[in-house]
């Protein structure tokens, strides 16, 4: 009898366990970003990622290894969701040491003068189950200029998140228009961010 | 002009005097190739101003290829055009160091420019020539690398500062002869004469 109380016990709490899980899939199947509700720290491992192109095609790609950020995503007025984010231009790398030493240059970035691009964000607006765009705030080279982002979510689990984000900069607005038109106003942010509850 | 049958070898060469396109090849090409010497050191001294230095080089490219197209065609108006006659005697010695030179100066307008389209070329930085920001000029099929980039730097480099110093040469050598043997020789390379004029040492006009 013992026993079968106990098992019963065992069956009753892996059916909450199961409903549970249900309920949770179904919440996250039903509204992703709600349930991803919180407040996340942006990880090491996200790459952020863009390109110039050229005349004659290609382009100058390269990448920004050192940043941080946080962002946080509101489960019940999903248009108050934020996100703060800064980069460190003098960590920009392009696929030739002598263009990244350019880039970091007063001629780009002024990485020396500048040390710093933040983008404070103002408005987050849904524009799909699983995307938004996101107005901000960049400032960049000593300019702040209102700029807007697309992301989609690619990763959710229990502690962890990831979104797509793109983006294109028109960089001669922020005092880098070295090199137009041999290489495209448009800088083209392709982002990978990768954020854990904190 | 006033022997001239009025007008109509304006453009030829005839007799001892350039035409008017033999002229404008001379001038412009020279004009063009002088300023490129100082325009290529700045872009060497500029590394503080990366910007600055930037737009140097697109304009020393730029230039470049206007002097090497200009150069081209002026070998080729030579060619359908002809030489006049020197107009000043000289010794054998002297006539041919003068072909010497004309013909190195020749080749300079065409090699420099010719070696500065190589560096472009062969730099990994891959930067697009974009002439005066209107034409797209591809890059020659070469080998890219640093090394190469620095090899064709310093050629380029050293043919320039060659050049310029036959040009030096070329310039005191016209002067020369304008100032001290006083013959038409400079004179004659700042006007066209189409009726092909004696010149002042007597020297008779080539017949055509």
């Amino acid at each position: 009898m013992a026993r079968f109380r106990a098992s019963t016990g065992v069956c009753g709490g892996l059916v909450l366990l199961s409903l549970a899980a249900i309920d949770c899939r179904a919440t996250s199947a039903a509204d992703p970003l709600e349930a991803a509700a919180g407040h996340y720290v942006i990880e090491r491992g996200s790459e952020i990622d863009f390109m110039v192109a050229q005349i004659g095609g290609g382009g100058i790609r390269g990448r920004f290894p050192d940043f941080s950020g946080t962002f946080d995503i509101m489960a019940h007025d999903f248009s108050k969701s934020r996100v703060d984010f800064t980069i460190s231009p003098a960590s920009v790398a392009a696929n030739q040491p002598r263009i990244t030493n350019f880039l970091k240059s007063s001629a780009v970035f002024d990485a020396a003068d500048f040390p710093v691009i933040r983008f404070r964000s103002f408005r987050v607006e849904r524009t799909g189950p699983e995307s938004a765009r996101i107005d901000g705030m960049l400032t960049a080279k000593g300019r702040t200029l209102t700029q807007s982002f697309t992301a989609s979510l690619v990763h959710l689990d229990g502690g962890g998140i990831a979104f797509h984000v793109v983006g294109s900069v028109y960089r001669a607005a922020y005092g880098m228009e070295i090199g137009v038109p041999i290489y495209s106003n448009v800088v083209r942010f392709d982002m990978m961010l990768k954020g854990h509850r904190s | 002009m006033d022997s001239a049958p009025a007008g109509r070898y304006l453009w030829r060469s005839q007799g001892h005097s350039y035409g008017g396109a033999a002229l404008l090849f001379h001038w412009a090409v020279a004009f063009l190739f002088l300023a490129q010497i100082p325009l290529g050191y700045l872009t060497q001294v500029t590394e503080s101003r990366p910007a600055l230095q930037f737009q140097l080089y697109q304009w020393h490219k730029s230039l470049g290829f206007l002097v090497l197209a200009l150069s081209a065609l002026r070998l080729a108006w030579l060619w359908f055009d002809g030489r006049p006659e020197e107009a000043a005697r000289a010794s054998p010695l002297e006539k041919l160091m003068a072909s010497v030179a004309r013909i190195t100066l020749y080749a300079a307008t065409l090699l420099v420019p010719l070696t500065g389209w190589a560096i472009a070329s062969a730099s990994p930085l891959h930067i697009p020539s974009y002439a005066f920001n209107l034409v797209l000029v591809p890059p020659l099929p070469m080998a890219v690398s640093d090394a190469a980039e620095a090899f064709w730097s310093n050629l380029h480099a050293i043919l320039a500062y060659c050049a310029a110093a036959l040009a030096a040469i070329h310039i005191a050598a016209a002067l020369d002869h304008h100032f001290r043997r006083k013959d038409s020789t400079l004179t004659r390379m700042l006007r066209t004469s189409a009726g092909g004029n004696p010149t002042k040492d007597g020297s008779p006009p080539m017949q055509r």
